[in-house]
């Protein structure tokens, strides 16, 4: 089972190592990591997807807590939230495929960002079953290259307190 | 656990211009440090300059790694934060099995550690490593100082990290540049540790959760761990046990913070503990763990740990809750404050069957030896050590047999006696951790006993016994194996003693060589006199005991099995 973890951790060199360094030393089993500054020039925001049971997922967020660097820790299972994951896609696209090519990109809402004579490259952004989606509709006209950042999640406000 | 100073407020020598260095001894001494360890080295000199006539007592190791189970060895046995200083590359590398050790036992060290100059982090200069890389996850935290203005705030928060909560080694960098680097700090340097957050009191309700368990409870056990002597918690814990009449078992680590002369005590459970121990545990309806963390020696099996038991874990660190064993009543807190609640809403009761069911087991399964073998039974040597100090030496010892004997045979009384490396199980601690136990404990009977292959990977610290006249006492049980992985190899190896036998010198010789006194013993009717002589003499003495080469140390919960099914209860059982 997927869950997301977000945490607030000191904007420090080293960070990063530490909490990688602890996920690795504790044998978690981590599907992706996001890290980025927040609006506290101090602070920055770690969102991670681990892969486990409930018991797992206990001991991920307690030992996250434990880190000295790591400020405050949100667990996200069974909260809503809005969940993003951006994706930069290359795909191969000879001139007499475009047209459906451009539609796939219209209906999966995503932006032409670069183009050449054999290949576009697109952006998409969205829930990971969205990214995945596309990934596979992508497939039978070549792939070239794939860049996601993995997810980073909010919880939705209507539900907080 | 002593919280050092952590008083922001500056003097008026605080805002003179310093250097680094001047500001590292300054913060030092601000924290109230008059001892620490360390070994001079290239790019510390400039420390080294200012701790040259500093009002600080200064050891200097044979080895780092020596000198940081000194620095170990002294905050065990006073409470105080040991505190390390060592050169840069091999000189920090040096000290990772030392943290480690501190590490996995939670011990409050602060390690100083020399780094090139900041220009040249990251490009193989000479003796340069990557010290907070290789060391962070053997550390509570580490740092390293890339800027003069933030040295004395990043030491005053390793202070404070290292011996708040659940203590642990802190290891800071400073590179050669920002010691000689000059400052004048403008006021107070407060800490800056938005996420270190410190819980000490427990949760009310869960703390009447737990009263409520202990008094509807027919058979409790009090499983207790080093967490009781870290938080200073012994006297509450007495209380305890004596008001609600509950019976205490202690893990390795624990051992000390019950009197092992009373009759509730349990001594030592797990792997080697007391068969009485391990049933009681498996029996009750109750296990109350405090300051424990349901260790693999301790649990077997961990399926079939105390089965039959609801769980009440007091900890201050979450982590350690439903880690291994789930808790039915989690307390997170502080020992001593959490005891000291629950003592209020707990009742006596006087549990006959239960005592009486115990008081069966302690009769079948005495921890015991063959008092008529012509050879010396290392067991013997160690009951007559505990006999001859009247329970109350402060005792290091190395690890394997010499360390689970020691734990069966000396009865400790009091807390900070037994000093052992439990967690990470380092062979050569006893002889450093003895050293350190001494300088915290100036009028203290300090003897490690130890293995000889322990004793000889550490053994050149006896020259730092002898440079400061401590009077330590080392008793060598030679059995010419690595004993513990002989008696393994014997039970499920088929005897086949594969390189754990060793050509060792004679150990009494190197003593002398060194200027320690040394005394050979090789028969049993030598042993009292020869601890009497060990035990007055000025000198650091270390004496050799030739004992039986294949004993065992039982019982014996071997890998897999369940704490009640225990090996080697016929041989307890026929000797009792």
């Amino acid at each position: 089972m997927k869950h997301i973890i977000s945490a607030l951790v000191e904007n420090k060199p080293g960070v990063l190592a530490h909490v990688a360094g602890m996920f690795a030393a504790r044998a978690f089993n981590i599907d992706s990591l996001v890290v980025g500054r927040t609006e506290d020039p101090k602070l920055s925001r770690m969102t991670i997807v681990v892969v486990g049971d409930d018991r797992v997922l206990e001991q991920v967020r307690k030992q996250l807590e434990r880190l000295i660097p790591v400020v405050k820790v949100q667990d996200f299972a069974g909260k809503p939230v809005v969940a993003r994951d951006l994706m930069l896609i290359t795909i191969s696209a000879v001139p007499d495929r475009r047209p459906e090519i451009l539609t796939l990109i219209e209906m999966f809402k995503g932006k032409v960002v670069d183009i050449g004579q054999k290949f576009i490259m697109v952006e998409v952004s969205g829930p990971e079953e969205k990214i995945e989606a596309f990934i596979e509709m992508c497939k039978p006209y070549g792939i070239k290259n794939v860049a996601r950042t993995g997810t980073i999640a909010v919880p939705r406000q209507a539900k907080e307190t | 656990m002593t919280t050092n100073s952590t008083t922001p407020a500056s003097t008026p020598a605080q805002s003179a211009i310093k250097s680094g260095a001047q500001i590292v001894v300054d913060t030092l001494i601000e924290q109230g440090v008059d001892t620490m360890f360390g070994y001079p080295g290239g790019v510390v000199l400039p420390l080294f300059d200012k701790l040259y006539d500093a009002p600080i007592r200064f050891i200097v190791p044979r080895h780092e790694q020596g000198g940081c189970h000194m620095a170990d060895g002294y905050a065990r046995a006073s409470g105080k934060v040991g505190v390390i200083i060592t050169t840069s590359g091999p000189g920090a590398c040096n000290l990772v099995t030392g943290l480690a050790t501190a590490m996995m036992d939670s011990i409050p060290i602060v390690a100083l550690t020399g780094q090139v100059r900041t220009e040249l982090i990251g490009n193989d200069a000479f003796q340069e490593a990557d010290t907070t890389g290789i060391t962070r996850p053997i550390t509570k935290y580490n740092s390293i100082v890339k800027d003069v203005k933030d040295l004395a705030r990043t030491i005053r928060e390793a202070f404070y990290i290292a011996s708040t909560g659940r203590p642990g080694p802190v290891l800071v960098d400073i590179p050669v540049d920002v010691a000689v680097s000059k400052y004048s700090a403008n006021g107070p340097v407060e800490m800056e540790l938005p996420g270190y957050k410190l819980r000490t009191k427990g949760n009310a309700r869960q703390i009447s959760l737990a009263a409520q368990a202990i008094n509807e409870s027919k058979q409790p056990v009090l499983y207790v761990g080093g967490g009781v002597i870290i938080a200073n918690a012994t006297d509450q814990l007495r209380e305890l046990a004596k008001k609600a009449h509950i019976p205490v078992t202690m893990t390795l680590l624990g051992l000390g913070s019950y009197d092992q002369r009373e009759p509730e005590s349990l001594d030592m459970l797990g792997m080697h503990g007391a068969a009485y121990a391990n049933y009681a545990v498996q029996e009750c309806d109750l296990l109350i763990a405090v300051g424990a963390r349901f260790d693999d020696r301790v649990t077997g099996k961990v399926s079939t740990f105390a089965s039959n038991a609801k769980i009440i874990h007091i900890d201050i660190d979450p982590t350690s809750i439903s880690k291994n064993v789930r808790g039915d009543i989690p307390v997170v807190g502080d020992a001593k404050e959490i005891l000291s609640e629950l003592i209020k809403q707990v009742e006596f009761c006087e549990r006959k069957r239960w005592f009486a069911r115990i008081a069966g087991w302690k009769k079948k399964f005495p921890f015991c030896y063959d008092r008529d073998a012509a050879t010396i039974k290392p067991q013997y040597v160690i009951d007559e050590i505990c006999r001859q100090t009247k329970n109350s030496a402060i005792v290091t010892t190395g690890v394997g047999q010499n360390q689970m004997w020691t734990a069966q045979f000396y009865k400790f009384i009091g807390p900070r006696q037994l000093i052992s490396s439990g967690g990470l199980g380092t062979m050569g601690y006893g002889l450093p951790a003895a050293i350190g136990a001494q300088i915290a404990k100036p009028d203290a009977t300090v003897i490690d006993i130890d293995g000889d292959h322990s004793f000889n990977m550490t053994m050149t610290e006896l020259a730092t016994a002898v440079e400061h006249n401590l009077p330590i006492k080392v008793c060598i049980m030679n059995n010419g194996y690595m004993g513990m992985v002989r008696q393994w190899q014997q039970l499920f190896y088929n005897k086949r003693y594969s390189k754990s036998y060793l050509h060792n010198p004679d150990y009494a010789a190197v003593a002398r060589a060194i200027g320690a006194t040394g005394i050979t013993v090789d028969k049993k009717e030598d042993v009292p006199k020869a601890i009497k002589t060990m035990l007055s003499e000025k000198k650091p003495c270390v004496v050799d005991f030739k004992i039986e080469r294949e004993e065992n140390v039982w019982p014996m919960v071997a890998a897999g099995k369940s704490i009640s099914e225990m090996d080697g209860l016929d041989v307890l059982e026929s000797l009792a």
